[in-house]
């Protein structure tokens, strides 16, 4: 299938282009960037006049929750969601049910990813078996089975000569690993950043050191191990600081951000919104100027949704008794554009954080639009306004304080591996 | 982005009336003077013969107990009897919930009983919120106790207590003292004396039973109580519960009542006429002297007695609220 994507504004960060041109895609790769290849026979024109046209979304934590609970999401409805926010691939924590810590799990994820023949997910495997934190999980097996980093997820490994010895291995073979830091007794039975909402609110806090004294940790025994190492979805200024004075050391360590924490703090919490309820924490104003300091000065290099979709039962309980977490593949995009809006990013600057900044630290060749590269593409109107409505959103999961908020800048058409994955109606 | 709500919202009419009554924080002062002015006509009512008025008769309130409590179970029965209402006690934690129904199904059941009110107490803070603005909004809730987020009439009756000892509440000065980081108690009475203009409030405690901030509720934080309690008005002890003791909060009950435990001689240093309070059960010899509890300033029994007005009068005020927004509905729909 050949496919002319006509008129819009190219924007690829890898190859430094932003301009008015033309994308021409065949047998699933880019074929040409500006005038048609010879021979070029079209197939289909995708009018992108007035859009943006840029590499599919690189989003580095997602939960589709196979295999596991159905009611929450499955690979099928939370590509859905996916190509509807212009994700074209997706990494999913190995926190499903069974865990990812032997290869078939990881085989059946990439199996039913195929199956849906909508997106590229590439899975975490555990770090450790069953995320127990004991016993090291077959992690070169799990590798060549299709696991793309290692995690132990917000589950700490306790003892620190086990997480040092994961560590170890992981550095003989050259494995990633993701730390989603929390320490587990400084959060136990936390629900929202411990401060003086959550002191009103009378509700069991999560103070900056469950993140902060784990980071630390981890920095320490990166630098000792000497594994590539990232950290996910931080949501502490500490951590920031900390991280970019190793980054200074010369550690090559790297950061991602949920947009959720650039956006929101502990004081939408009040009014008890369960939508609200997150893991980690919505913080303090401080922290969210933070993490936006940290992003715009490169310590954190990527933007993720942090997608962790729910049933309905699962939100509708007393605060503290809800399960955490809010839906994000379809509103990435939209509410990532915000810092665009507020003229902290440029788009092609905050493009290259959804696209090629986690194709770099994920070592995929995806996020960038060469002549040759896999035809992964994202177009979207920026100015578009629009709203997400429990019917019109694809993933399971209806919860999101966003849900009815009006967003602005929708993706209108995706694609995935050269074929048509998603367009607007 | 995206505005939050005030939480107090939920429990007022559009004409500003009380509907439910969740927290104490955010209400008027005019509506707090209300409750106990309100109270105050219900407080002469236990001394007669006939008990009973009928501002609740044919009404079906029903006492929802997510946890166990005895007191103020029996003080809620106690008032809507007396308010003639039908009175129905569910002792939850014992039966639904362990067979695995969920808050808003149990809720939901009740509802279709066609209940008038909940009176309802749970561990989990924000839970009488969540049933009056997402499960049940047609049906008054009174908050009996939500984890440590609002105990609203036990501080109300604590302030019907002050009033009526202490007169006026500007110039007071009033400690609270013990494990203020698990108390709803502690957190209603801060936004009750707030808006009733006490301007000197402390808060008496070690650093492991403070909330994180608990000075941005408008409060002076001790952790000497003989500094805390020099020359105040009245004394508010609050419950130490015996399992805070075996989770790392306190080395042990006699040091915390060597430090923090209400002697004769820590009164001593509040003012002669200062009162004691405490919201009960009273663990004696672990925050509160026998000799202070049972001396002629401890006002415990008269919140006791106090407890059944103010529950009255909440329960009176939040029925006329919830009829009368009712009926405002039902009118815009015909």
């Amino acid at each position: 299938m050949n496919i002319h994507i006509k008129g819009g504004r190219l924007i690829d960060p890898a190859n430094q282009i932003d301009s008015l041109t033309d994308l021409f895609i065949s047998n699933g790769r880019i074929a040409s960037v500006g005038s048609a290849p010879d021979n070029f026979i079209v197939d289909q024109v995708i009018d992108a006049s007035n859009k943006i046209v840029c590499p599919g979304l690189i989003d580095m934590c997602a939960h589709a929750r196979e295999p596991g609970p159905a009611q929450k999401g499955s690979i099928r409805t939370e590509s859905m969601a996916a190509v509807a926010g212009g994700i074209t691939t997706m990494v999913t924590p190995p926190t499903t049910s069974p865990i990812v810590d032997s290869p078939a799990v990881a085989k059946l994820i990439k199996d039913r990813c195929i199956e849906a023949g909508k997106i590229t997910i590439h899975p975490m495997g555990a770090l450790t078996k069953a995320l127990e934190g004991e016993q090291l999980a077959p992690m070169h097996a799990l590798a060549s089975s299709g696991c793309i980093a290692f995690t132990n997820s917000r589950q700490a490994v306790a003892n620190s000569l086990v997480l040092t010895r994961c560590l170890e291995y992981a550095a003989t073979h050259d494995l990633l690993v993701i730390f989603q830091a929390q320490d587990a007794s400084l959060a136990q039975g936390g629900c929202m950043h411990d401060d003086s909402t959550c002191t009103r609110l009378g509700l069991n806090g999560i103070p900056e050191s469950a993140e902060t004294v784990e980071v630390a940790r981890c920095l320490l025994l990166t630098e000792q191990t000497g594994v590539r190492a990232h950290f996910g979805q931080l949501s502490c200024e500490r951590s920031v600081r900390m991280i970019t004075e190793a980054q200074e050391r010369g550690l090559p360590v790297t950061a991602d951000v949920s947009i959720q924490n650039l956006l929101l703090t502990d004081e939408n919490v009040n009014g008890f919104n369960n939508n609200f309820h997150l893991i980690p924490p919505l913080r303090s104003q401080l922290d969210r100027a933070g993490l936006i300091q940290g992003l715009l000065g490169g310590t954190i290099q990527a933007i993720c949704s942090d997608h962790q979709p729910h049933e309905s039962a699962a939100k509708e309980a007393p605060f503290a008794d809800t399960e955490p977490g809010m839906i994000g593949l379809e509103t990435l995009l939209s509410l990532s554009l915000w810092l665009v809006d507020q003229e902290m990013l440029d788009l092609p600057q905050l493009i290259e954080k959804l696209t090629l900044a986690p194709a770099t630290i994920l070592g995929l060749d995806e996020g960038n639009l060469a002549v040759g590269r896999t035809a992964d593409i994202c177009i979207f109107d920026p100015e578009e306004e629009w709203t997400l409505t429990p019917e019109s959103s694809h993933s399971r999961g209806k919860n999101t304080p966003f849900m009815g908020h009006p967003l602005k800048g929708r993706v209108t058409n995706t694609l995935h591996k050269g074929h048509i994955v998603y367009s607007a109606t | 982005m995206l505005e939050h709500t005030d939480p107090s919202q939920v429990q007022l009419t559009k004409d500003g009336e009380l509907k439910h009554f969740i927290t104490t924080e955010h209400l008027s002062r005019e509506m707090l003077t209300e409750i106990l002015d309100t109270a105050d006509s219900f407080v002469d009512l236990g001394a007669k013969q006939v008990k009973k008025v009928p501002l609740l008769r044919g009404k079906t309130v029903v006492n929802l107990f997510f946890e166990a409590s005895t007191r103020t179970l029996s003080t809620f029965e106690l008032a809507a009897k007396r308010l003639s209402a039908d009175v129905l006690n569910l002792n939850i934690s014992t039966s639904s919930t362990s067979k695995g129904e969920t808050l808003k199904d149990t809720l939901m059941t009740l509802h279709a009983m066609h209940s008038d009110m909940f009176v309802v107490r749970h561990s989990s803070s924000g839970a009488a919120h969540f049933i009056a603005e997402h499960v049940t909004p047609d049906v008054a809730v009174i908050n009996a106790g939500d984890g440590r987020h609002a105990h609203p009439t036990q501080a109300m009756l604590d302030m019907l207590t002050i009033r009526q000892a202490k007169g006026a509440f500007a110039p007071l000065s009033v400690a609270i003292v013990g494990d203020i980081l698990h108390s709803r108690v502690a957190r209603s009475q801060i936004h009750a004396l707030r808006t009733l203009g006490v301007e000197d409030i402390r808060v008496i405690a070690p650093n492991t039973l403070l909330p994180r901030h608990i000075e941005s509720l408008g409060v002076k934080v001790y952790t000497d109580m003989q500094q805390g309690i020099k020359d105040v008005d009245v004394v508010m002890m609050l419950r130490l519960q015996k399992e805070r003791m075996n989770s790392a909060l306190l080395p042990s009950e006699s040091e915390f009542y060597k430090l923090y435990g209400l002697t004769m001689d820590k009164l001593a240093l509040a003012k002669p006429d200062a009162v004691v309070m405490h919201p009960g059960p009273i663990n004696r010899g672990v925050e509160i002297a026998s000799s202070v509890a049972d001396c002629d300033r401890s006002l415990i029994l008269d919140q006791v007695t106090n407890g059944i007005a103010v529950r009255m009068a909440v329960m009176s005020m939040a029925m006329s609220g919830q009829t009368k927004s009712r009926s405002d509905l039902n009118g815009t729909e015909v």
